[in-house]
């Protein structure tokens, strides 16, 4: 039963640390910064849950476990709203090209500042 | 474990290196927001691991502050970067 647990455990461990390398890959080769925040959430949440399941599958303690699960939560809650709020900053900046498929703010919005390095 | 723990040091190793190319390089401070949250996110699965080999819960309460401070500095960033017009829009 333990070692059945420990198996699962470390391929939870190995699948989590090949995403978060994956995200790293996407986060240094794709262009702008919208592609490498679709990048960036695959460590955020899918990885760090399966590390944190692994770690929970490991522990074997209810407090611990406890902890983990809150640990999850946070980063599941706080997550989009950090996304959301670079990506608004970034349209609203002007960083955002022109390349895009849908476009609705343009018009609505008054005209980005012009979008010299910050 | 030990074959684990040296494969997953490896990969986020790499990561964490990609990650700190991008912030010395990227273009605009939103880009370096996302190399900087993600990195949390790897120091966050670093401790998470090393617990896992060694089983211990010591670190535990570390990995719950350090997903909230990679929040509160995206955020921070995100709200006072250039061009975000909440600031200019309060102060008007």
């Amino acid at each position: 039963m333990s070692a059945a647990t420990d198996v699962v455990a470390a391929a939870l461990l190995v699948l989590g640390a090949l995403l978060t390398l994956t995200a790293a890959i996407g986060i240094v080769r794709f262009p702008d910064v919208l592609t490498r925040m679709h990048s960036a959430t695959k460590p955020q949440v899918l990885g760090l849950l399966a590390i944190l399941f692994g770690l929970g599958l490991r522990l074997h303690d209810l407090r611990s476990v406890g902890l983990l699960a809150l640990v999850a939560l946070f980063q599941l809650v706080t997550s989009p709203i950090a996304s959301h709020m670079v990506g608004r900053a970034s349209f609203r900046a002007g960083h955002v090209g022109s390349d895009l498929v849908v476009d609705e703010l343009t018009g609505v919005l008054p005209p980005p500042q012009d979008s010299a390095e910050s | 474990m030990s074959v684990v723990l040296a494969i997953c040091v490896a990969m986020l190793g790499i990561a964490a290196l990609l990650l700190v190319i991008r912030i010395s390089r990227g273009p605009t401070m939103l880009d370096r927001v996302v190399a900087l949250d993600v990195l949390v996110a790897v120091v966050i699965c670093g401790l998470a691991l090393e617990a896992a080999v060694n089983r211990h819960g010591t670190t535990l309460p570390i990995l719950g502050v350090l997903s909230l401070l990679g929040f509160v500095g995206s955020v921070t960033i995100a709200r006072f970067t250039r061009g975000s017009d909440d600031v200019e829009a309060e102060e008007s």
